[in-house]
């Protein structure tokens, strides 16, 4: 089995709404991954149903070749995008927590990592403000010899300076033969230490590939690739929708909408390019 | 050492580049021990195998000489480090005509120009 990750039509609905819509999706060990899209667009989704906290409502799932169970939880470590540990928990405590639930916690370097950072074992989580909490859990997380490290919005609540620690910490600090894959909205911090990109949209995958290969193709970086597949169109004032009938533009329609339009427009300038082609 | 990246090119070819450009000036002296994949890959901000791609090139080309237990040295061979460094060069060269002339010099006239500055002792 050389994929560590591998779904089939992986569906997921929440009340009427299709967070993950019929994806595939195959994830090769050693690779560090972005998974990106805008805000509700299924990236946490597929994350938990990655890490089992989320049942799939249909479509497969294999993880190192084994269906989510005790198997694949001890082989994948998982960051949160938000913090689990109760406020009254020392540092030591949550270390010896994880040393008994994971057989692969490395408990000298994650202290190690903590002494680097001046925190204490004895320190209470409560007197930590929220970026010290974020690195002692990415500390945690990243102290595991995992196959498969799932770190939901690594970065979103720090500033820049705990930002660059961080994409330090992951990219010196994973399993060389496993693979990390990194949700988060903020690219441009991060394309630097990706090999692939993932882009979801509305439980959708647009495009999976590795990053030279897009920056080849594209000339440019991942961070205008994606402004350019997820630009949208600035809400522009109410228009009375019956106008449309008579030919005027509705700027309030919904998104499905402006994809339909942007399809007409599309064609309209393939119609167009295939003019002065004759020309 | 100092790394300036583009993100809207390919990561490893730059860093290709800037290693070269380190071992030809000399920052990494000939002979002497080489950092490993993932002190570099940290110190310039990229993932690992983006590093080690860019460090397996300049194996390739004999810039650097893997060992098996010592890790990864500088080239002892001054002609290869010559040879690089002439290389680089020719291409500042050529970048200085190509600018030139889109300023609607001649080849000819883009050397005078630069050589008449030197004569006149405003270039050290």
């Amino acid at each position: 089995m050389s994929e560590i990750v591998i779904c089939e039509g992986l569906t997921k609905v929440f009340s009427g709404c299709r967070a993950l819509d019929q994806v595939d999706l195959t994830i090769g060990r050693g690779r560090v991954i972005g998974l990106l899209g805008p805000n509700g667009s299924g990236k946490t989704t597929l994350i938990k149903i990655l890490n089992g906290l989320l049942q799939p409502t249909s479509g497969s799932v294999l993880i190192d070749g084994h269906k989510i169970g005790p198997y694949t939880k001890s082989i994948v470590s998982y960051l949160p995008d938000r913090n689990y540990f109760a406020d009254w928990m020392k540092v030591k405590d949550i270390f010896d927590l994880f040393s008994d639930f994971y057989a692969d916690f490395d408990r000298e370097k994650a202290e190690d990592m903590c002494r680097a950072l001046g925190i204490e074992g004895n320190a209470h989580l409560k007197t930590m403000s929220k970026g010290t909490k974020e690195k002692v859990q990415l500390i945690l997380v990243m102290s595991r010899q995992a196959q498969l490290y799932l770190l939901d919005e690594p970065i979103a609540g720090v500033d820049p300076a705990a930002r660059e620690y961080i994409l330090g910490t992951i990219i010196n600090n994973y399993n060389e033969d496993g693979t990390v894959i990194i949700s988060t909205h903020l690219i441009s911090d991060i394309e630097r230490i990706l090999d692939e990109v993932i882009f979801i949209r509305e439980g959708k995958i647009l495009c999976h590939e590795g990053v030279d290969e897009m920056k080849e193709r594209e000339g440019k970086s991942v961070d205008e690739v994606f402004r350019d597949y997820f630009r949208m169109t600035a809400y522009q004032g109410y228009r009375d929708p019956e106008r449309e009938t008579r030919g005027k533009t509705v700027y309030n329609a919904g998104r499905k909408d402006f994809e339909k339009r942007g399809q007409k427009e599309e064609k309209k300038e393939v119609e167009k390019g295939g003019e002065t082609n004759d020309r | 050492m100092e790394w300036d990246l583009d993100d809207s090119r390919s990561i490893w070819p730059q860093l290709k580049e800037q290693l070269i450009r380190a071992i030809v000036s000399g920052a990494y002296e000939k002979g002497s021990a080489f950092p490993t994949v993932r002190q570099l890959a940290l110190e310039a901000g990229v993932n690992r195998n983006t590093m080690q791609r860019a460090m397996a090139e300049l194996e390739a080309e004999g810039l650097l000489i893997t060992n098996r237990t010592a890790g990864r040295t500088v080239t002892t061979d001054q002609t290869l480090i010559d040879t690089m460094k002439e290389k680089l060069a020719e291409k500042n060269i050529q970048n200085y005509l190509d600018e030139m002339q889109s300023l609607g010099y001649t080849d000819r006239q883009a050397v005078e120009l630069m050589n008449d500055k030197f004569e006149r002792g405003e270039m050290k």
